[in-house]
């Protein structure tokens, strides 16, 4: 470590009423460089953060700032130290301008029109394009990312905290981003990268910090360090890898004709004449940033939200568009959503009361009553199968970390035997072994001939687990493409909108 | 600002949990003495005449069940539906509709139907309170209206058509111009205890009572074992996994709405045809509000219910004792229930939060 550092932290330590988050955590940011702070989820990478960002106070350590102790103890005497952070979920208000939502932040007042040319300055300067009188809820979510940043620098930060920044964005945007972060690095500041994401860490950072478990574990170059070497600093043991296999499609087993829907919310985005289908024994993935039609395109498919025309969609050639979620699960549709607490389990109950809220159909549901001692039988065997770490079937749902959640779901929906499984974001949030475990099995499903479409925000899970591959943008999507056909660089393309209109999306 | 604040607990105490209502219950007690010392009266002559004389003979007892009885029946049913998040507090006004449906037939068809003219009044009554809660359940689960609102207000609408009744068509022709029935033949009236069991001689005990008993134990089934039960639980806890899983939240609103006002309707079968013996245009104490504090002192749980329910009533008759005996105004029973009822939701606020003094750190 170096003696003139910016921030320093020595022994951080914070407990929350159920975990220790922190456990004697050393951290040294220098002026100027690009630091990754690397961990899996539930690592404590966000708590540490958040300390920094004076959001939570630490039970103990110390903290130095500029070579001097310091107690921050609010966000807002972090920002006027000049610490500034742009948080994974944003914090912006939809319904107004880009302007106005700078200006809500800042301490000082200033007239909207003179901030908007500062904003036009700062955004120039970064290589960040940003319309001050644009309306946010118009933004993509890039766009949104830059306010965020450019509503930072006004700010004239020492430091920015960057808190998992590239999750929603496509390969090109996170380029920018990276060139932006370079120049401000070039210029002095430092910045704190928070990332779990390996190849970009190894991309654009000077110094990591591996955290694992609420522990410090060591401080690497990754620029000299492989990634398979992170990643068992990360997760502390030896990388997981999924086992492909060649694939095999059969008949079509669920088909999209026409499909249209109105958006949800003000805000949502509507689907426009989407077709698409999906073979038995092919694993189909559905890439694209959240918030371009994936949320009714997910509602449509699962029933949420029939659709006015039932043969919009059609199950081995059966049209059930109208059909409510329990019809088409009986019809051999399951469905792992994407909100796993409080939609996919109901939180306060147990693993087998949560097996039987979509399992009733495996002979748990007697003449109305319910034979719990079936539903705890389903529940143990998914524990067993799926290898979820829990209290057993009388667990609380809420009680289980995300991942091992995730297990029991993904191995309740698949237990069920469908013929059509649709699983959204499946380890989003997810740690690394679990999402190994989740993608093989989903491999494994289409061995099996079961059709899979997979709706993911994460281009590497997509490429690494998918036979093909489609991309959703603007309430539409792409052509199809054999994922051994097509490279990241085009999908990332098509992500921000560029493919070709009115292609037909289905060659099969 | 406040020098505390509210911190959610991560893990309420299960124990806790369930000792709420009891230590809720004591908490009323203590305060409630306290205000009978602060009106100059003794504390302990005033505990027992507020909570042991009512039931120290047959005749107590008998009123303390004839009270108990529909609070417990109302409260079972609205339980099943605040359990699926579904707020019916019209319970009073489906009270009414039973208390009509069954006054109806025992006025209109008690010389014909003979033996059959009770059953009918109990399907009757049954049907009516059904039948209004429907047009909530309409309201709501097609239209989207608040349902807490919609039932709170047909109760109004429900007590001005009892009115109606009683001061037109229905008026008893001899009855000097008082806005009641005729009074019900014994075909149309539940059979008193005091008719097989001595010890109630003279009380006004009826066999209503059984209507409850019967319906407490179908009440746990129905929410412990049945898979309906299960789905309006999750319809409850979490409306977004009953979506997802298939749950229609209308069937969900109707079922529940249906079952209240079923239970309400018997409640009002049970008084027209038990002590009331006619219908009269001011006949309830309020057994339709009450019973909302008796579900949630009853935790929501089918044999947390008929305790509370027994609790309040025991409120509702030491009231009265005591303006009786010590002179005291008639509002201290409603005292008593606010007593219980803010402990009650204090005492679940303290189980899921604690007190946190401001600045300090936060363990």
């Amino acid at each position: 470590m170096s003696t003139g550092a910016l921030l320093r932290l020595r022994g951080i330590s914070k407990t929350y009423p159920t975990v220790k988050a922190l456990d004697g955590v050393d951290l040294a940011i220098d002026p100027g460089e690009i630091h990754a702070v690397l961990g899996e989820n539930g690592a404590g990478k966000s708590t540490l953060m958040k300390i920094i960002y004076g959001a939570v106070q630490p039970d103990a350590g110390e903290i130095e700032w500029q070579g001097a102790p310091a107690n921050v103890t609010s966000p807002a005497e972090a920002r006027a130290r000049g610490i500034g952070m742009v948080f994974q979920h944003f914090a912006l208000f939809e319904s107004v301008t880009v302007v106005e939502n700078v200006a809500l932040a800042l301490a000082d007042r200033m007239p909207l029109k003179q901030l908007a040319q500062r904003v036009g300055e700062v955004s120039a300067r970064y290589g960040l394009p940003v319309k001050p009188w644009q309306y946010v809820h118009d933004l993509s979510v890039g766009e949104r990312q830059r306010v965020e940043i450019v509503r930072c620098l006004l700010q004239s930060p020492k430091l920015l905290i960057m808190d998992e920044p590239t999750s929603v964005l496509t390969p090109q945007a996170v380029d920018q981003l990276f060139e932006t972060l370079r120049a401000l690095a070039a210029e002095g500041t430092a910045i704190i990268y928070v990332s779990h994401k390996l190849d970009e860490i190894r991309r654009l950072c000077d110094r990591a910090t591996i955290l694992r478990g609420g522990k410090y574990i060591t401080e690497v170059d990754p620029k000299q360090t492989s990634e398979g070497s992170l990643a068992e600093l990360m997760i502390g043991r030896t990388f997981p890898h999924t086992q492909r296999r060649a694939h095999h499609s059969g008949p079509v087993a669920l088909e999209l004709v026409e499909l249209s829907a109105s958006g949800e919310g003000p805000f949502g985005t509507p689907l426009r004449g989407l077709n698409l289908r999906l073979h038995a024994g092919e694993v189909l993935g559905v890439a694209g940033i959240s918030g371009n039609g994936q949320a009714e395109f997910l509602a449509a498919l699962s029933g949420e939200s029939p659709v006015a025309d039932a043969r919009a969609v059609a199950l081995a050639g059966e049209p059930i568009g109208q059909l409510d979620p329990g019809e088409r699960r009986q019809r051999g549709l399951a469905f792992v959503p994407e909100e796993r607490l409080g939609r996919g389990a109901v939180p306060s109950m147990s693993l087998a009361q949560n097996a039987l809220l979509t399992g009733y159909g495996q002979g748990m549901v007697r003449h109305g009553l319910v034979d719990a001692t079936a539903a705890t039988g389903f529940a143990a065997a998914c524990i067993k199968e799926y290898d979820v770490r829990c209290g057993g079937p009388a667990a609380p749902a809420q009680s289980l970390s995300g991942g091992n959640l995730q297990k029991f779901i993904v191995g309740r929906e698949i237990g069920q035997r469908p013929k059509v499984v649709v699983l959204a974001q499946p380890t989003w949030g997810v740690d690394v072994a679990a999402s190994a475990l989740i993608r093989q099995r989903v491999i494994d499903l289409a061995v099996q001939g079961v059709a899979t479409l997979v709706v993911s925000e994460d281009l590497g899970e997509i490429l690494e687990i998918c036979d093909r591959v489609v991309v959703m943008a603007g309430g539409r999507l792409s052509p199809v493409r054999d994922v051994s056909a097509t490279s990241a660089e085009e999908i990332g393309r098509w992500m921000a909108g560029g493919f070709p209109a009115d292609a037909d999306a289905t060659p099969h | 600002m406040l020098p505390f604040q509210l911190v959610r607990r991560a893990v309420p105490s299960r124990a806790m949990q369930w000792l709420t209502p009891v230590l809720a219950a004591a908490l009323t007690l203590v305060v409630g003495l306290a205000i009978f010392a602060a009106l100059g009266q003794d504390p302990v002559r005033a505990f027992r005449v507020y909570f042991v004389d009512p039931i120290s003979d047959a005749n107590g007892v008998s009123e303390l069940l004839l009270k108990a009885s529909p609070l417990c029946l109302i409260a079972l049913g609205l339980a099943i539906g605040f359990r699926a998040n579904v707020w019916n507090i019209g319970a009073e006004g489906q009270m009414y509709l039973g208390g009509v449906f069954a006054t109806g037939i025992a006025i209109h068809f008690q010389e014909h139907w003979g033996a059959w003219t009770l059953p009918s009044m109990i399907l009757a009554g049954a049907i009516g309170g059904m039948l209004w809660a429907s047009i909530t359940a309409f309201l709501r689960a097609q239209l989207n209206a608040n349902e807490i609102l919609v039932s709170l207000m047909l109760t109004y609408v429900a007590d001005l058509l009892v009115k109606y009744l009683v001061f037109g068509p229905w008026r008893d022709p001899n009855g000097n111009n008082f806005p009641i029935t005729v009074q019900f033949a014994d075909d149309a009236l539940f059979p008193l205890f005091a008719s097989w069991w001595e010890w109630f001689e003279g009380t006004r005990l009826n066999a209503s009572l059984f209507i409850t008993l019967v319906a407490i134990p179908l009440a746990w089934v129905f929410v412990k074992r049945t898979f309906l039960g299960f789905k309006l639980a999750v319809a409850g806890l979490a409306p977004a996994a009953a979506r997802y899983a298939g749950y229609s939240e209308k069937r969900a609103i109707w079922v529940v709405l249906l079952i209240g006002g079923a239970c309400a309707g018997l409640a009002g079968v049970s008084e027209v045809a038990g002590p009331l013996g006619q219908l009269n245009d001011r006949w309830t104490p309020g057994y339709g509000f009450t019973a909302i504090i008796v579900a949630a002192l009853g935790r929501l749980s089918p044999l947390g219910i008929p305790l509370a329910a027994l609790l309040m009533a025991l409120l509702y008759i030491g009231g009265e004792s005591a303006q009786i005996s010590l002179q005291l105004p008639r509002a201290i029973a409603l005292v008593f229930q606010g007593l219980l009822l803010m402990f009650l939701l204090g005492c679940e606020v303290l189980v899921n939060f604690r007190l946190h003094r401001r600045g300090a750190a936060l363990a």
